[in-house]
């Protein structure tokens, strides 16, 4: 490893949060535009994985012109190896819900929504009280806005933001076609923004410290800081805040075991990056950068040589044939597809060619799957295939 | 107005309404786009993905019929990316479904053949995964088959169910790959709230829902010396079944369906629209009868509005959703099981036959005819009163195996007895023509008078709307229903369960009162019948009432009662409607039935 | 504990009756009974107006709503990458070992269901699993023979509520 490592650690959001009345009450004191104006100067990015602006998010739903909008907030974190946004809510919960309330002031909603994963029920009862001592506090204000929590049941397409409207509807957590867009329909067809915890917690940062302080961490088209869930063979597992930007070699460096195979980077859905490219890995958000940029939705999860790039594969492959929606077709069978697949040419019932055919099959899952997990799902199986293709034969 | 904008589809610029996706808008420029769970009369799914077209500047591709087009979008259809991707689409769903084309009912009328035919899919590289499940096939109900190895997951079944039937039988189930078509609990089709309609059946894309068929007993029973076969055919049998044998919707082939059914071996060939008119005689005095007793005798025990009983999903609809209204429904059995009863006792009478000998076989447009001849109350000509139901599909297909050539067929003409009928019988086929019929008739009695509409046609009971209302005025009515003086008949008519249960609730929360309604449970009524020819449309539907109007308009007789079979059977055996031999031939009873 | 159908009436009249309302209703059944029976499911329906096999669709597309009958206390275990990488199959031995069950089975006395799950979000503290809804992470075979044994003891001793 060399030592140009130069990896930023950052400490936004688990910053002590005994100020949120102050930050609400200041901020439900600004016009609005001029907090949207804020959170796009800070080139905010949704922290979910997808990366959509969180500022242009607010302000295309706060154009709409229908008086029933809804917030919501997605905690339905479901990716292998994430685990930030049930720190968060344990740790920050009022960081959430005071984001949430300046968001429902800024385009003009009162009613909100935290969609909570199943998986994380005993979470259930901290949240309620810091719900109830908000909602005394908004009636203090005399802030018009309610917030619900609602709970998943163990599915996780409903992390998609359509599939979870469907999922609060009473429905099966099927993604819908877009358009239309949730800040034009959403939540019961009305203009609607969700935003993943993460995303919610750093408009706190913004929002008290100005747009400036996020904006000049990080890099071009990837400011501010963000949160990784790290795990694997790692002699420090946890959560961290770290500037985005850096380089996979920096991360290794500092959270490998010195032995480090190769890094998935945003979990299950995201890639596998191999040793060789450590160096010319960078995380953050695609722009016009050299070298190659993942986004993530924060999970890092690393390998070191014992581990068998084959049964990694396998593990992703049943993970996503159980939790594909199962509506639309290059998901639904895909997923089988990859999975049988690679079983079949490990047994040598398919010869090592057919892997190219399933790399094929990826391109076609990834170009016409109906939602964003269906289109990334076969990214793990591409990047895994591609750098450790004779562990998938021998 | 609506705002035009300008789009590129394979390089030809044209002009589509705003909004409108691109599947429909490709049609503008010339170009099909192939579709699996996209259909016509139900909502946009976009879950198959076989309609995927590329966008200029987009990496990803779209689905056709989920995509809006936009200003300036630049649309490619058949590039190579498209192409590519629409081939692995059709081989993951070849790898998901049972593929023993062969052994399929639906062989020759499988969407996903075609696809597979079109796109010359000659190599399965995928690995089979119908093998690897256990599917059960689910041939319990005497309507249908369910057959979940054949299932591609396109939603089309469950969004019919619900979309145009409001009834939700069919749900998708599980997820990821266990996802499937499932009933509650995955119970049997026939211990569920299943009307046995067969829209499923009619908008299923391959084999995994067709009706149970019965051509093998038929033609069993046609080898056999000992039987005398007789077939009826419903009315809107004559204006589908051309589709299947090669032409146009909306050709009207009577004679030509009479002819083959004689080649095929039948001894007798009758006309369902001679027990419905029957129908009209028997409903028509249940209404009158019904409107004396609450008009005049103010009896609690009558109920009114009187619904038509003549659609066997619709009766097992109301069964299970409005079992506490089950009193509203005419008595009268419908116009199949009415001919099924005559059949084994005046029919066999008259002709000296020994019933026991008889076989009665319907040709109905319909799946829940085989349910209907199956209940156990079906039996009051001391036998099973009609034996085996074909849909119009089955017909095609013995007729095809008959080796006729449907096309060079001579007219021929219905046998007698029970072959006459009028054009009212014939409009029983289209959503209103039993409203139309009933009022042709009724009204003529009440006050000695033609309905005041121009040629009988009363215009406001057609049509395709989901629920229609009519009026009519009776004045100067004959002294015999003089209490009729001033009344307002108020009717309604739906079709399509979704509608009648929209009519339902209007009237079980008192908001509407009307004397007498028509309940279809098919879209446009029995001709878009779950046993007519596959594709329907609305196109196709509109074609088919066309046909049948055209069919009453060119009878010579147009009301039931001017029917002089009818009339002869009123003397020389039924005596009167609502007689005793009526009430014990003709007229049923209904089962309350579980609604969850 | 209320029955059944009382219970989906209080739901019903907490939650509201608007499809929307689908989910907690479920999950508040699922709560007391463990899972969803057909009994409970066709109830659901009638309260909020919905066809049964639309109850029946919604739930079976949700891991956590079972609607096989489960043991008093279901164990849901991690089976994703890092809790696999980190020696869930030797905690699944011991559990198994100890319970005399395989997963997806019940013990006879109706106590105990062993389910395997995709990730609960403990990958830093790997393997994890849940007891109803309480989680244990960081297991070994002798650290979850040793919360079963509290389970075991709880089962025979006096304070037999559901958690």
């Amino acid at each position: 490893m060399t030592p140009g490592y130069d990896l930023k650690r950052v400490d936004f959001i688990f910053q002590d949060e005994s100020d949120w009345k102050e930050i609400l009450q200041k901020s439900l004191g600004r016009p609005s535009a001029e907090l949207i104006n804020e959170l796009i100067s800070s080139e905010l990015k949704g922290r979910g994985g997808a990366g959509f602006p969180t500022g242009f998010k607010w302000k295309l739903a706060a154009d709409e012109l229908n008086p029933i909008k809804y917030i919501i907030c997605n905690a339905d974190e479901g990716e292998p190896g994430t685990f930030k946004d049930r720190e968060i809510l344990t740790k920050v919960p009022m960081k959430v819900l005071t984001a949430m309330a300046i968001c429902g002031y800024v385009v003009g909603s009162h009613e909100a929504y935290i969609y909570l994963r199943g998986e994380y029920f005993f979470l259930q009862p901290a949240l309620n009280k810091a719900i109830q001592e908000f909602q005394a506090t908004c009636q203090e204000l005399n802030f018009d806005f309610r917030i619900n929590l609602f709970m998943g049941a163990g599915a996780y397409i409903c992390g998609e933001e359509t599939a979870l409207f469907e999922s609060m509807e009473g429905k099966r957590g099927e993604p819908r076609n877009k358009p239309p867009y949730p800040t034009s329909f959403g939540y019961l067809g009305k203009p609607t923004v969700i935003n993943n915890v993460e995303t919610l917690a750093h408009t706190y940062t913004i929002f008290k410290y100005g747009a400036k302080r996020f904006y000049d961490l990080g890099v071009q088209y990837s400011r501010g800081s963000k949160l990784f869930s790290v795990s694997g063979d790692t002699p420090k597992p946890g959560i961290y805040e770290l500037e985005l930007g850096m380089s996979l070699l920096d991360f290794v460096h500092d959270f490998g075991d010195g032995d480090t195979k190769a890094v998935q980077v945003g979990g299950a859905s995201g890639f596998l990056v191999p040793q060789k490219r450590f160096a010319e890995t960078t995380i953050g958000f695609q722009g016009k950068l050299t070298g190659i940029s993942l986004p993530t939705g924060g999970s890092m999860m690393l390998f070191n040589s014992s581990r068998s790039m084959y049964n990694v594969l396998d593990n992703y492959l049943e993970f996503f044939r159980e939790e594909s929606c199962g509506q639309c077709t290059p998901c639904r069978v895909g997923c089988q597809q990859l999975l049988n697949g690679i079983k079949a040419v490990k047994r040598g019932e398919k010869n090592a060619l057919y892997l190219d055919k399933l790399l094929r099959l990826t391109e076609t899952m990834q170009y016409t799957a109906k939602c964003g997990l269906g289109q990334s799902v076969a990214n793990s199986f591409s990047s895994i295939v591609e750098n450790f293709r004779e562990e998938m034969i021998y | 107005m609506t705002t035009k904008i300008k789009i590129t589809i394979n390089e030809k610029q044209i002009e589509v309404a705003e909004g409108s996706s691109i599947v429909d808008a490709a049609v503008c420029a010339g170009v099909i786009i192939p579709t699996l769970c996209f259909h016509k009369d139900l909502c946009v799914a976009g879950n198959c993905r076989v309609c995927v077209v590329e966008i200029a500047g987009q990496k990803r591709l779209s689905a056709a019929c989920a995509t809006p087009c936009e200003e300036g979008m630049e649309i490619l259809t058949n590039s190579l990316k498209v192409r590519n991707a629409r081939k692995q689409i059709i081989e993951l769903l070849l790898s998901e479904h049972n593929a023993d084309c062969t052994l399929c009912y639906k062989n020759g009328n499988c969407e996903l053949q075609k696809l597979a035919s079109d796109y010359k899919i000659m190599t399965q590289d995928f690995i089979q995964l119908a093998p690897l499940r256990k599917y059960q096939i689910d041939h319990y109900s005497p309507s249908m088959i369910k057959d979940d190895s054949k299932c591609i997951r396109c939603q089309r079944c469950v969004r019919t169910c619900a979309e145009i039937q409001g009834v939700s039988a069919l749900t998708a189930a599980y997820k990821g790959d266990r996802m499937k078509i499932a009933t509650f609990f995955e119970k049997p089709m026939n211990d569920v709230v299943c009307t046995n309609c067969g829209q499923c059946i009619n908008h299923c894309p391959t084999g995994a829902l067709v009706e149970r068929n019965y051509i093998e007993e038929v033609w069993d029973a046609l080898a056999n010396k000992d039987k005398f076969v007789i077939v009826q055919t419903a009315p809107a049998v004559r204006v589908g079944l051309g589709e299947e044998l090669g032409f146009e919707p909306g050709t009207r082939v009577t004679g030509k369906m009479v002819a083959a059914l004689k080649r095929l071996g039948f001894d007798a060939v009758m006309d369902t629209d001679f027990s419905a008119d029957l129908t009209i005689m028997e409903e028509g005095s249940e209404l009158l009868m019904r409107l004396k007793k609450v008009l005049v005798d103010h009896d609690p025990n009558v109920k009114l509005p009187l619904a038509t009983s003549c659609s066997p999903a619709w009766i097992k609809y109301i069964e299970h959703m409005y079992p506490d209204y089950l009193d509203h429904l005419s008595t009268c059995k419908s116009p199949q099981q009415m001919f099924g009863a005559l059949v084994k006792t005046y029919y066999a009478k008259h002709f000296n036959l020994n019933p026991e000998n008889i076989v009665s076989v319907s040709i109905m447009p319909c799946t829940a005819k085989k349910f209907e001849a199956n209940r156990p109350e079906m039996h009051d000509s001391g036998y099973r009163d009609v034996d085996y139901v074909l849909t119009t599909r089955e017909l095609a297909i013995m007729i095809k195996q008959a080796g006729i050539d449907f096309l060079k067929l001579d007219d021929r003409s219905f046998d007698q007895i029970m072959g006459a009928s009028t054009g009212a019988g014939v409009i029983f086929g289209a959503t209103g023509g039993v409203m139309e019929a009933a009022l042709r008739t009724a009204y003529e009695l009440v006050t000695g008078r033609e309905v005041p509409f121009e040629n009988l046609n009363i215009m406001p009971v057609r049509g395709m709307e989901g629920v229609r209302e009519a009026s009519i005025l009776i004045e100067n009515p004959l002294p015999d229903w003089s209490f009729l003086e001033g009344i307002e008949l108020k009717c309604a008519v739906a079709h399509g369960l979704v509608n009648v249960k929209s009519l339902m609730d209007s009237i079980v929360s008192g908001e509407s009162q009307y004397h007498f309604i028509e309940i279809m449970a098919c879209p446009g009524g029995c001709l878009g019948g779950g046993g007519q020819p596959i594709p329907t449309n609305p196109e196709i539907r509109r074609k088919r009432a066309l046909a049948i109007y055209a069919e009453d308009q060119g009878m010579p007789l147009r009301k039931s009662h001017q029917n002089p079979e009818i009339l002869k059977i009123y003397s020389e055996f039924l005596t009167e409607p609502l007689g005793e031999v009526s009430h014990h031939l003709l007229h049923t009873h209904y089962t309350p039935r579980e609604r969850f | 504990m209320v029955a059944v159908l009382e219970l989906i009436d209080n739901l019903a009249g907490q939650y509201g009756r608007d499809r929307s309302s689908l989910l907690p209703i479920l999950q508040g059944v699922v709560k007391q009974e463990n899972y969803l029976s057909e009994y409970a499911m066709i109830e659901i329906a009638r309260a909020l107006n919905l066809p049964a096999a639309e109850v029946y669709g919604t739930a079976t597309f949700y891991s956590f709503l079972e609607y096989k009958k489960m043991g008093k206390y279901l164990i849901r275990i991690c089976k994703t990458i890092t809790c696999s990488m980190k020696g869930k199959n030797q905690v699944l031995m011991a559990i198994e070992d100890m319970l005399k069950i395989k997963v997806g089975e019940t013990t006879p006395d109706g106590m105990f269901s062993l389910l395997q799950t995709n990730c609960l979000g403990f990958c830093h503290m790997a393997p994890a699993m849940l007891i109803n809804f309480d989680v244990y992470t960081d297991l070994t075979p002798e650290k979850v023979r040793e919360i079963l044994s509290g389970y075991l003891n709880k089962k025979g001793g006096a304070d037999d509520t559901r958690i």
